[in-house]
């Protein structure tokens, strides 16, 4: 028996009793499952990817591309392609995706399955604003063409549809043109909060990629602190855009021991992560590679948690109150000793997702990698989505594996109805099997 | 200059696929034969993207031999000289699953046997004059002992390996090379559902194909560990050969 497919938290352990490698997008058949879910490189982190006890369609083999057009920039490929492969096509021609989250291992069917977002938000708005078409295959045994034009409803429902609407065979995007691999990148130090997120609006002005690292290992005033990262590509032709690309550096060889990302190591890392940087202002020019996925550089870094695995948690709350909010956030996760040295925070901007589930609201979003720990940890969690639902907002279904059922309905309350129309009754998953379980109602 | 010219029967398989997509990076020419109509237009806008200088394709089944004769016109036509031709059709079926079929077990002799003989010999008719180019096949380990779980794929392997290393020897002065390619289990859509240890990716088996072909190598085996293990598989003595199980 093969392995079972697991996400990128390696939580919950999920079993899956078949798992089906698709390698034609076309032959794609729903008719023969009672209960699929396609998987591509299993880079979300929760369960959005997994099916506890069903189908697991993967993907990865149908990664061809069907037309890329040089001069406009448009192209169409088998939904199991990914960013990385995709790079090493269209880099050269002065072509780069208009959305790009922090790795470049994730498929494009699972960039429009979990709508994705990038330090560009606050410019471009998600992924899904870029595709211009897509085909979605359903158990009524037909490819369904869906852009905003032609099946629109199905089109809307399956950008950050988290593949229950069908499986994504290809994906239409648009990409957008670059001059050179180059970025120039600034690097601002903040020692609080308040400073943080006012860097932060005054950077979105003039940077096309903003993103924030905090130290959320501080307490107090210090609280919040962290370094506001800025770039943009270089906008001169530099003979750069056919270069190499790095493989990785190195492989996480073997599952890591549990205290090596213990909360002691994790708050002597931060410190001296914050502390680096001496002066409040670098400027340094750098690859894309080198800006967009650092941790690329690491093969299964995730491995790095150790036996239990890590999660990631991820919210977007209203700017308006949004500093305030922060603060309860984090001060909530340090009362539940919740240790991180991925913390990341960044501001959406106000362009809508066509997706009905698409997790980006404008507003301020939060995200914590954090090793699993115990109760506390998950009790302090539940207190988090109280906040973050108290002030209208939620959480990224991508990232999650444990906000209760009836949270999430609260959450996504206005678009949920909306949504479950459109799924297709083949489809199925551990995540949307834990979050429809229970009808108990949060007002 | 001419771009590199590469013909590949079976396109679409999972192994020819990472090789053709190796040489469209490089800017080739590529003629493509397979069977499946979607999966080989697919296979050829693929190429086109990743820069092949052009792609033409030919829809033929294997099995009907009496179209060998025009899959070998058309693509002289499209490459003139060819520099490379790779035949990487196959079928894999346990001896257990024919075992009671006995038409069936024939016709992966055919398929994986008496076509590739065919195929290969035309080329290399039609490649004669140039003076230059490389026959590639795709064999495999098992062709080198008969076992008694898989002796019809492994018979059918055997065939083609011991008529490229006679071709090989007629070819050799007329400047053109036999490449006999042993991959082990390979990750592709063939072995599907049949578990292997040992089993290695199809993008690094087409890495070492590639280099083969560059290099002007006779034997490959892939991955690398596979000479040894069969350098010392050839040397068990077929009184316990008889004996094992798989």
């Amino acid at each position: 028996m093969e392995q079972s497919p697991t996400s990128w938290g390696r939580y919950p352990q999920s079993h899956a009793a078949c798992i089906v490698d698709a390698a034609w997008a076309h032959d794609v058949d729903l008719s023969r499952y009672q209960s699929v879910i396609a998987y591509g490189l299993g880079r979300s982190y929760g369960d959005v990817c997994l099916n506890d006890g069903g189908t697991v369609l993967r993907m990865h083999r149908c990664d061809r591309i069907l037309s890329f057009d040089r001069q406009t920039g448009v192209l169409r490929a088998e939904s199991g392609l990914s960013i990385a492969d995709l790079l090493r096509i269209v880099v050269p021609h002065g072509w780069f995706v208009a959305v790009t989250p922090g790795t470049k291992f994730v498929t494009l069917g699972g960039a429009v399955a979990n709508d994705i977002h990038g330090k560009n938000h606050h410019r471009v708005g998600t992924f899904g604003r870029h595709v211009r078409s897509l085909g979605l295959r359903r158990s009524d045994g037909h490819e369904h063409r869906c852009s905003l034009t032609e099946n629109q409803e199905l089109f809307q429902a399956t950008i950050g549809g988290m593949g229950l609407t069908g499986v994504i065979t290809w994906v239409e995007i648009a990409l957008i043109p670059i001059a050179s691999r180059q970025i120039e990148q600034e690097s601002l130090k903040a020692r609080s909060l308040g400073e943080l997120i006012r860097l932060t609006d005054e950077s979105d002005d003039e940077w096309d990629y903003t993103v924030s690292w905090i130290d959320v290992m501080q307490r107090g005033a210090s609280l919040g602190r962290g370094l506001v990262m800025r770039g943009r590509f270089h906008e001169q032709v530099d003979g750069t855009l056919s270069g190499p690309w790095k493989g990785p550096l190195l492989r996480v060889p073997v599952q890591g021991p549990s205290w090596l990302l213990s909360p002691l190591t994790i708050k002597a890392f931060n410190a001296v992560w914050y502390n680096r940087q001496l002066s409040r202002l670098s400027r340094t020019n750098m690859d894309l590679e080198t800006f967009f996925y650092p941790l690329d550089g690491v093969e299964r870094w995730n491995l790095l948690y150790g036996q239990r695995g890590m999660m990631q948690y991820q919210c977007v709350v209203p700017s308006d109150g949004g500093e305030d909010t922060m603060r309860r956030i984090l001060s909530t996760m340090q009362g539940g000793g919740i240790s991180s040295f991925l913390a990341v925070l960044k501001k959406f901007g106000t362009l809508t997702s066509p997706g009905i589930m698409s997790f980006p609201r404008p507003g301020l979003t939060l995200t914590l990698d954090m090793p699993i720990t115990g109760r506390r940890m998950f009790d302090a969690l539940d207190q988090c989505d109280r906040i973050v639902h108290g002030v209208g907002g939620r959480v990224y279904p991508a990232k999650d594996a444990r906000v209760p059922a009836a949270m999430f309905r609260a959450m996504y309350a206005d678009v949920i109805d909306r949504f479950e129309a459109s799924i297709d009754p083949a489809m199925s998953s551990s995540f949307w099997r834990r979050v429809t379980s229970s009808t108990k109602a949060i007002s | 200059m001419k771009s590199l010219s590469v013909v590949v029967i079976g396109a679409t398989s999972g192994i020819a696929q990472p090789v053709a997509r190796a040489y469209a990076s490089r800017g080739a020419t590529l003629f493509l034969v397979a069977r499946n109509a979607e999966a080989l237009s697919t296979t050829a806008s693929d190429l086109l993207a990743r820069g092949a200088s052009r792609v033409e394709t030919m829809l033929a089944d294997v099995q009907d031999s009496v179209r060998h004769d025009e899959i070998v016109r058309a693509a002289k036509g499209t490459c003139g000289s060819i520099d490379v031709v790779l035949i990487a059709h196959g079928v894999l079926r346990n001896q257990q699953e024919i075992d009671h079929d006995v038409e069936e077990m024939l016709r992966l002799f055919e398929v994986n046997a008496t076509s590739v003989l065919s195929l290969a010999q035309r080329f290399g008719l039609a490649m004669e004059s140039q003076g230059t180019g490389t026959i590639a096949v795709i064999t495999s380990v098992a062709g080198e002992r008969g076992r008694r779980s898989l002796y019809t794929y492994g018979a059918s392997k055997a065939a083609v390996s011991h008529f490229l290393a006679g071709m090989r020897g007629r070819y050799k002065p007329l400047g053109i090379n036999v490449l006999d390619i042993r991959p082990g289990p390979v990750d592709t859509p063939m072995l599907a559902g049949r578990p292997q240890p040992l089993i290695a990716t199809a993008d690094a088996v087409a890495r070492d194909i590639v280099k083969a072909i560059d290099r002007g190598w006779w034997l490959l085996y892939t991955p690398w560990y596979w000479r040894f293990v069969m350098a010392v598989v050839r040397l068990i003595p077929e009184r316990i050969m008889m004996r094992l199980k798989f």
